[in-house]
């Protein structure tokens, strides 16, 4: 990770001048290449390198008494969390989370206790502010034990609301966040973002496979072609965009058990489509039922990675019923889907 | 509509007798896992749990304790392939 790699450095302008000398301050709103660089990152071009360097920063005209707010160097979420700041004068401490969001990298431990303690060693910031208080952004709380850092360091640790765009309120009601503020969602939207990187990943996976299938077509007796390749990418996107969007309406609750009904229903349209119900071909009929449903189905469940509401124990036992029978079904369909081409 | 995932999976433990009622498990729960009353915190919604440790990192009586960790696909392969505990490489992966 090359935390040289500074990209808001445009982003700052007017100095703070401190007892700890001068602290870059940044504007609360966005440029348009922060939120191009934004539609970049969603779609995982450059996204483990899209970094802020760590450090103390200043927003607004903060002083003394200004709130210190607690963040991750990703640069996605620092521009979150300044565009919802307008107003407010405060320091933000940003911490080296090697460019990942605060949530996950708490869940890695790097914006975590040791991370927290170190940076505010190292930035000063106990010099610039009178007060003793830090505001983390709650789902850092995964990685950060508050009372070890007050012992430490002197800093009492306040948690603040799940969403950077509560931030003002918290501040305005004295650090007081409702029900509400602290629950995290998880909304068509939200899932929506979310999709372009599952997609991107699931294409790099697939391009081995079609160079197999390129090969193959050189001596099969019957070729791969374009409708194979539509039923093919139909159940990739049915796995890594339409299943997270339905999320909330596909009966059950499995992740892969969503994908697969979803993959099922697409599946008997393609064949259907396709023409491939006929009686010539029923290994690709066959096969295609067991293969792209366990394709569908396992890329659903791949997304219990980007859900906020799937613990490790359910994701473990969906896994150990699910991914021996798409194993199974892939393997089998696999099977009947290639005998069908070589033999025709 | 409510996103609900699978029930009686967590490993989470509390114990009543052990708690101050600091209110530091509510504060930073994501899923309202956690309600204190009469100083005294106690689980109201035990399936929401997503094993994240934050409340038993954070309990100052040790009053809690979880399994933590990610509850991701991805990640519990890669922990099954290398040998070694789940952990969220996002780095080349689409987890997180």
């Amino acid at each position: 990770m090359n935390l040289n790699n500074f990209c808001c450095a445009e982003s700052t302008c007017c100095p703070a001048n401190t007892s700890r000398g001068v602290v870059a301050v940044v504007p609360t709103t966005l440029s348009l290449k922060d939120f191009l660089g934004g539609c970049k990152v969603r779609w995982g071009i450059g996204r483990m390198h899209y970094v802020v360097k760590p450090g103390l920063y200043g927003v607004g005209k903060p002083d003394e008494n200004s709130p210190v707010l607690v963040s991750a160097n990703y640069k996605l979420t620092f521009d979150t969390l300044r565009k919802n700041l307008s107003g407010l004068d405060c320091w933000l401490l940003i911490l080296d989370t090697k460019g990942v969001n605060v949530w996950c990298a708490a869940g890695k431990g790097t914006f975590g206790t040791e991370e927290l303690i170190h940076r505010i060693k190292e930035t000063g910031v106990s010099a610039i502010v009178a007060h003793r208080r830090l505001i983390l952004p709650q789902l850092g709380a995964s990685g950060v034990n508050s009372n070890e850092v007050s012992r430490r360091s002197g800093f009492s640790v306040v948690f603040g609301p799940v969403r950077a765009r509560d931030i003002r309120r918290f501040i305005a009601d004295g650090c007081a966040a409702t029900r509400a503020m602290r629950t995290v969602e998880f909304t068509a939207f939200d899932r929506l973002v979310l999709t372009p990187v599952e997609l991107v990943a699931a294409a790099k996976t697939s391009l081995p496979v079609f160079g197999v299938l390129f090969l193959i077509n050189l001596f099969a007796a019957r070729q791969f072609g374009a409708f194979d390749l539509a039923a093919y990418l139909g159940a990739v996107v049915i796995g890594t965009v339409l299943t997270p969007l339905l999320l909330p309406v596909i009966p059950g609750k499995a992740f892969a058990w969503k994908g697969w009904i979803l993959g099922l229903i697409w599946s008997i349209a393609a064949l259907w489509l396709f023409g491939w119900f006929s009686s010539g071909f029923w290994r690709l009929a066959v096969g295609y039922l067991l293969l792209l449903p366990s394709v569908s189905a396992y890329l659903a469940m791949n997304f219990t990675g980007s859900s906020t509401y799937t613990s490790p124990s359910g994701v473990l036992r969906e896994m150990k019923i699910a991914l021996p029978l798409i194993m199974g079904a892939a393997v089998i369909g696999t099977a009947l889907v290639l005998a069908q081409s070589i033999l025709g | 509509m409510k996103l609900e995932y699978l029930k009686n999976v967590t490993t989470l433990a509390f114990s009543a007798e052990q708690c101050i009622g600091c209110g530091k498990c509510e504060e930073v729960c994501p899923h309202g896992v956690f309600i204190v009353t009469d100083q005294r915190a106690r689980i109201v919604h035990q399936d929401g749990c997503i094993e994240c440790g934050a409340c038993a990192l954070n309990c100052p009586a040790n009053a809690i304790e979880v399994h933590a960790g990610v509850g991701c696909a991805a990640a519990i392969i890669k922990g099954w392939l290398t040998g070694g505990e789940p952990t969220c490489d996002c780095s080349s992966s689409d987890c997180c």
